[in-house]
C-alpha cells in the first residue's frame, strides 16, 4: 500500500527579547554587546546568597505582547524554575513559566499566496536569556554573562502551520507586530528573535493515518533558514516514514539542529537523552496577581495593528496592497503618512511622495522618521500645493529639500517666496498670454467642460515664471482670459 | 578587669555607655577566649575564621562613640555563620566548593546590623550548606558543645551557638531551614529566633531551602534577640519575599497580661516517644510555671505535626537541589577539570567539592522533582503543606502560643547519629512545622539535665507574632524560668 497523503504539520516557539530598560530579574542595564561580563550584578551572576527581582516593565511588555497577539491574560501567573545545567546558564537553573504563563489562547492571521490563514497561539509567557558562551579554540572557553538575565517573551504557535511558507509567514507576522508594538527590535542577527521549529508528518495509508515523530528543529536564525530546514525535515521524515515506519508513539520528540551550510538537519538528542526540567514554582518571587484593571491600562496603549492598518489604509485613502505594505514596515513611517494623509486632500500623492522622497531620505541619511525634520503636516501641504498647481513638481521638490537642510516650515518657504514674487500684473498677463497661444489643445478641453485643464494651464504658467508669479494674481488673470476665449 | 566575655548585648551597651568598658576590649576578650580554646585539649571550633581587622574596626567603633555617635549597636561585636555573605570576606559554607571564594557585597542584614554600629569580627562553623544537625557535616570538623565537648551543640549554626555560649561574641546570627538555630540554641543554654518568614531579608543568606529559610539569631537574654531584630527587620528590595510588616521595637513591651490569660497549646505529638525524661520534666516544669502565671495551657492534638519532618525531608531537599546547581566550578570557588569535557568538569568538581549529606539531599531533591515522581512526592507535600498553614492559622486564632520542647533530648554524642541520617533528621521533629508554616519561633533555655546539659523549650505564635514571644520568655525569666 503506498502513500496517499503526507501532510506536513508544523508549530514555532518564537523567542523574543523584550526592549526593557533593565534585565528580568535584576537592576543591570538591557543592552545588546558591549565588553564581556560589564552589564552584571551579583544576582545574574548567580553569586551565593543572591536574588532575583521582577522587573514590572517585563510583566507589562509581555501583557501588551500577548494583547496584540488576541491573547487572555492570566489574572494571577507564577515563574517556575526550569533545571539544566550549562556554563551559560549561572544559577544552574532558568527563570521561566511553566504551569501559569502570563498569556494563552490567541491568534495571528498570516497571508500566504493571497489567502488568509489564522495560526493559533497556545501561549505567551516570561523568561530570561542565558549568556554566551565563547570557544576561543578546542581548549578554552569563556562566558559572557552581559546578555544573561535579559527578558524574553516566548511565543508557542498551535501547529496550525501547513508549509514552510506559512512558518517564514508566520515569524515575519510575530515580528511585525513586536516590532510595531515596540516591545521588542526582534532582530535576528543580534539574536533578539530566536525561533524553533516542530515537524512532523502525518501520513495517510489507506485507512491507517501515521504520525511520524516530532523532530523539534533549533537555531534557526533567518527567515531562510526557517523556510529551508522545514522543507529538508519535509523530506527527511518522509524517507524516513518509507524505509523504518517510525511512528511518534514508538520513538517521540528528538531535537535536531539546523546546520545552515551544510543544509542538513543533524540529531542532537532522542527522547530518552531528553532532559529533565525538574519545573517547580520559582520560591524567590511572589505569584503575581494582575487586575483587569491592569491589563485595560495595557489595552489601552496598544496601537492599531499592521493589518488593520493596511486594510484602512487601502479602503479609505485607495491605497495598493504593495504601498500599504511598505507604509506599515515600521509604526512610525506608519503614524507618519497617517498624520500626512489626514491633512491632504490626496492621500495617495501623500503615499507616494513619502515612500519615493520621504523614505528615500531616510535610507541615504541613515535616519529614523523620529528624526526626519520635516512634519507630516507640511508633506500634506506641498503634496496639496502641487495638486492645487501653486507648486510644479520641480519646485515642490526644490522646497522639500530646503526645508530638510534649512529646519523652515513649508509656510515660512512659501511666505519668503511671497515676499519676492512678481506681484507685476503686466508681466504675469504676458506669461497667461504665451501659455495659451502655446497650447490651444487644453484650451479647447478646458472650453469642452475639463475643468483640470485650467489647473495644468495654471501650472505652466507658474513654470514659466519660474515660481515667482503671485498664485493667486496669475489664477485671477488666467481665469478672466479664458472666460473671453469662452 | 571584669570578665565581659558572657553578658548580653543591653549590658555591654551601658557599660560601653559609662565607660566602663570599650569594644575594643571586648574583642580582645573575645580573641583571647577564643586562643585559650585553641589551646585546649579539645577544641571547640567555633569560628572558621576571627577576623584579624576584629580590633581595627572595634578601635574605630570606640573613636566613633568619644566622637559623640550614638547608634543602637554601636561597638557590640558579634559572630556570624558562614553561609551569611560579608563584603570582602571569604564566604565557605563550610564546603570544599566555595574553596577560594570571597563575598563582593554584604547581605541585606549585614549591611543593617553595620550600619547600627555593630562589629562582624568572625565566621562560625556549620554543617556543610546547613545540612545537618550537629555541626559535624563541615569542612573545618566538627564544632564542639561547651558543656560536654564530647558531645554536639547541634546544627545546623553550631558554630554560632557556640561563639556566644562560650563568651566569643556578644550574639550570633545563624541561619534557620529546619531548626538550625533553634536547636544549637536549645544545646548550648541560648535564647534561638527563627523570625516569621519574610522578617529578616534573605538577600545575602546562600539559599538552602528558599522558601524555608530564614536568618535566626542566638542571644544571651530576650531583651538581646528584640533589640537586634529591630535593627535588622523590615522590608528590603532585594528581597522580594521580604515582608512589609511593622518592624517590632527594640525594648520588649511588657505583656498587656503578663502571662495570665494566654492561650497556651500543647500538641501531644511533640511528646512521647523518644522523649528524654530528663526533658520531658523540664518542660512540665515550663508548663506549671504558665499555669502558675494565669495562663490558660491545653493539650491539644494536631495529627499533621507528625507529617512535618517527611514534608521538610521533600521540600527542602527539592529546593536545594535546584540552589545548589550554581556550584559547578565555572564562575567561583573549586573547580577540578576531570579532563574529558564539561560533564567531567561538572561531576568532579561537585562530587570532590559536595560533602555526603549534601549530596544525599541533591540526590533526594533531585528525585522528588523528576518526571513521574514529582505528583507523588513534591506536589503532595506542596498540599501538606498548604494544609498545614491552614490548620496552623486555626490553630493560632484559639491560641496565642503552641509550646513544646525544642528538641526530644539534650545534645547528642559526636559521632552518635552522624552516620544515621534518618535519626539524625527526627533531631528536627519539634521545630520544622515553623519553617514549612513560615511562623516564628523561639527557643528558651529551661534548665539543665543532671549532668548539666541546657535544655530548651519553644514557643511559637502567629505569623510576625515576635514581640509576643521574646515578651513571654522575658516573663517566664520572671516567674523563675
Ligand atoms: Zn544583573
Amino acid at each position: 500500500m503506498g502513500i496517499e497523503r503526507a501532510e506536513l504539520i508544523v508549530g514555532c516557539e518564537v523567542h523574543v527579547q523584550l526592549l526593557t530598560k533593565t534585565k528580568a530579574f535584576c537592576a543591570c542595564e538591557n543592552r545588546y554587546g558591549g565588553i564581556p561580563n560589564t552589564r552584571v550584578c551579583p544576582t545574574c551572576l548567580a553569586l551565593p546568597g543572591a536574588l532575583p527581582r521582577v522587573n514590572r516593565e517585563l510583566l507589562d511588555k509581555s501583557i501588551l505582547a500577548g494583547l496584540a497577539l488576541n491573547c487572555t491574560v492570566a489574572s494571577l501567573t507564577k515563574f517556575d524554575r526550569k533545571n539544566y545545567m550549562y556554563p551559560d546558564l549561572p544559577k544552574g537553573y532558568q527563570i521561566s513559566q511553566f504551569d501559569m504563563p502570563i498569556c494563552e489562547g490567541g491568534w495571528l492571521d498570516i497571508d500566504v499566496s493571497g489567502t488568509t490563514k489564522r495560526i493559533g497561539i497556545i501561549r505567551l509567557h516570561m523568561e530570561e536569556d542565558a549568556g554566551k558562551n565563547l570557544h576561543i579554540d578546542d581548549r578554552r572557553s569563556y562566558v559572557d554573562f552581559n546578555r544573561c538575565g535579559a527578558p524574553l517573551a516566548e511565543i508557542v504557535s498551535k501547529p496550525d502551520i501547513r508549509s514552510a511558507e506559512e512558518a517564514s509567514a508566520y515569524v515575519q507576522g510575530i515580528r511585525e507586530v513586536m516590532r510595531f508594538i515596540g516591545v521588542s527590535e526582534c532582530n535576528m542577527e543580534e539574536g533578539s528573535l530566536r525561533c524553533d521549529v516542530n515537524v512532523n508528518l502525518h501520513v495517510t495509508e489507506g485507512v491507517g493515518e501515521f504520525a511520524t515523530p516530532i523532530a523539534e528543529i533549533k537555531n534557526l536564525n533567518s527567515f531562510r533558514s526557517i523556510r529551508n530546514a522545514i522543507a529538508y525535515e519535509e523530506r527527511r521524515q518522509l524517507e524516513e516514514w518509507k524505509g523504518k515506519r517510525v511512528t511518534l508513539q514508538m520513538a517521540g520528540k528528538q531535537t535536531r539542529g539546523w546546520d545552515d551550510d551544510r543544509g542538513v538537519s543533524v540529531l542532537q538528542r532522542t527522547k530518552e537523552e531528553a532532559s529533565d526540567y525538574r519545573y517547580f514554582p520559582e520560591p524567590d518571587l511572589k505569584p503575581i496577581v494582575v487586575t483587569s484593571a491592569h491589563v485595560e491600562r495595557i489595552r489601552a496603549m496598544l496601537p492599531e495593528l499592521p493589518r488593520v492598518m493596511r486594510a484602512r489604509f487601502e479602503k479609505d485613502f485607495g491605497l495598493t496592497a504593495y504601498d500599504a505594505q511598505v507604509l506599515t514596515t515600521s509604526s512610525s513611517i506608519a503614524a507618519y503618512f497617517d498624520a500626512a494623509a489626514a491633512k491632504s486632500v490626496d492621500p495617495k500623492k501623500a503615499a507616494n511622495w513619502i515612500q519615493t522622497e520621504v523614505l528615500g531620505v531616510l535610507n541615504t541619511q541613515g535616519i529614523t522618521v523620529d528624526e526626519f525634520p520635516v512634519p507630516p503636516e507640511d508633506i500634506a501641504k506641498l503634496v496639496d500645493s502641487v495638486q492645487s498647481g501653486i507648486n510644479t513638481i520641480s519646485m515642490a521638490k526644490d522646497i522639500f529639500s530646503r526645508m530638510i537642510n534649512s529646519n523652515m516650515s513649508f509656510d515660512a518657504l512659501m511666505a519668503t517666496r511671497v515676499q519676492t514674487r512678481n506681484a507685476d500684473g503686466s508681466a504675469i498677463a504676458a506669461w497667461v498670454d504665451e501659455v495659451l497661444a502655446a497650447n490651444p489643445k487644453v484650451v479647447e478641453d478646458w472650453k469642452r467642460g475639463r475643468k483640470n485643464a485650467a489647473l495644468w494651464l495654471m501650472g505652466q504658467v507658474m513654470k514659466k515664471s519660474g515660481g515667482t508669479a503671485d498664485a493667486k494674481l496669475a489664477n485671477a488673470i488666467l481665469e478672466r482670459r479664458l472666460q473671453a476665449l469662452q | 578587669m571584669m570578665d565581659a566575655t558572657k553578658l548580653p548585648v543591653v549590658e555591654i551597651l551601658s557599660l560601653i555607655d559609662d565607660g566602663k568598658l570599650s569594644s575594643e576590649e571586648l574583642v580582645k576578650a573575645y580573641r583571647a577566649a577564643l586562643e585559650g580554646d585553641r589551646a585546649s585539649a579539645k577544641p571547640l571550633n567555633a569560628y572558621v575564621e576571627f577576623f584579624d581587622d576584629a580590633g581595627d574596626l572595634a578601635r574605630a567603633a570606640d573613636a566613633r562613640r568619644k566622637a559623640g555617635e550614638r547608634l543602637p549597636l554601636l561597638g557590640v561585636p558579634f559572630a556570624v555563620k558562614d553561609n551569611i555573605s560579608i563584603a570582602g570576606r571569604a564566604l565557605t559554607c563550610a564546603s570544599d566548593i566555595l574553596e577560594g571564594y570571597t563575598s563582593p557585597y554584604s547581605a541585606t542584614v549585614i549591611e543593617r546590623l553595620v550600619a547600627a554600629g555593630a562589629i562582624p569580627v568572625g565566621r562560625t562553623n556549620m554543617d556543610e550548606f546547613a545540612m545537618g544537625s550537629s555541626c559535624e557535616y563541615s569542612r573545618y570538623g566538627a564544632t564542639r558543645n561547651p558543656f560536654d565537648r564530647d558531645r554536639t551543640p547541634g546544627g545546623s549554626s553550631g558554630g554560632s551557638a557556640v561563639a556566644v555560649a562560650a563568651g566569643m561574641a556578644a550574639f550570633s546570627l545563624g541561619s534557620e531551614t529546619g531548626g538550625s538555630v533553634r536547636l544549637p540554641a536549645s544545646f548550648c543554654g541560648l535564647y534561638g529566633l527563627k523570625p516569621s518568614y519574610g522578617r529578616l531579608s534573605r538577600y545575602g543568606l546562600v539559599a538552602f531551602g528558599s522558601s524555608l529559610d530564614q536568618i535566626g539569631i542566638c542571644a544571651r537574654t530576650a531583651g538581646d534577640a528584640a533589640l537586634i531584630l529591630s535593627v535588622a527587620a523590615g522590608r528590603d528590595d532585594h528581597d522580594e519575599t521580604s515582608a512589609d510588616a511593622p518592624v517590632p521595637g527594640a525594648r520588649l513591651e511588657a505583656l498587656p497580661r503578663g502571662l495570665a490569660g494566654l492561650r497556651v497549646a500543647v500538641p501531644g505529638e511533640f511528646s512521647g516517644i523518644g522523649t528524654d525524661p530528663e526533658v520531658a520534666s523540664a518542660f512540665e516544669r515550663v508548663i506549671s510555671l504558665f499555669e502558675k502565671a494565669g495562663a490558660a495551657v491545653e493539650r491539644i492534638s494536631f495529627p499533621l505535626l507528625k507529617s512535618c519532618i517527611a514534608l521538610y525531608y521533600i521540600i527542602a531537599p527539592a529546593e536545594a537541589s535546584s540552589n545548589l546547581a550554581r556550584f559547578d566550578g565555572i564562575r567561583y570557588g573549586a573547580r577540578v577539570d576531570g579532563g574529558k569535557g564539561l560533564f567531567s568538569l561538572y561531576s568532579v568538581t561537585r562530587d570532590r567539592g559536595f560533602g555526603p549529606e549534601v549530596k544525599r539531599r541533591i540526590v533526594v531533591g533531585n528525585f522528588v522533582l523528576s518526571s513521574g515522581y514529582v505528583d507523588a512526592y513534591y506536589k503532595k507535600a506542596l498540599a501538606v503543606r498548604t494544609l498545614l498553614v491552614r490548620e496552623l492559622t486555626g490553630l493560632f486564632g484559639r491560641f496565642d502560643l503552641l509550646l513544646s520542647p525544642t528538641s526530644p533530648t539534650p545534645a547528642f554524642r559526636i559521632g552518635e547519629k552522624v552516620d544515621d541520617p534518618v535519626a539524625m533528621y527526627l533531631s528536627d521533629l519539634c521545630t520544622t512545622f515553623a519553617n514549612l508554616a513560615g511562623v516564628p519561633a523561639l527557643s528558651i533555655p529551661a534548665g539543665a539535665t543532671k549532668s548539666g546539659l541546657p535544655i530548651g523549650v519553644q514557643i511559637a505564635g502567629k505569623l510576625f507574632s515576635e514581640p509576643l514571644l521574646l515578651g513571654t520568655a522575658a516573663a517566664l525569666r520572671g516567674e523563675g524560668l
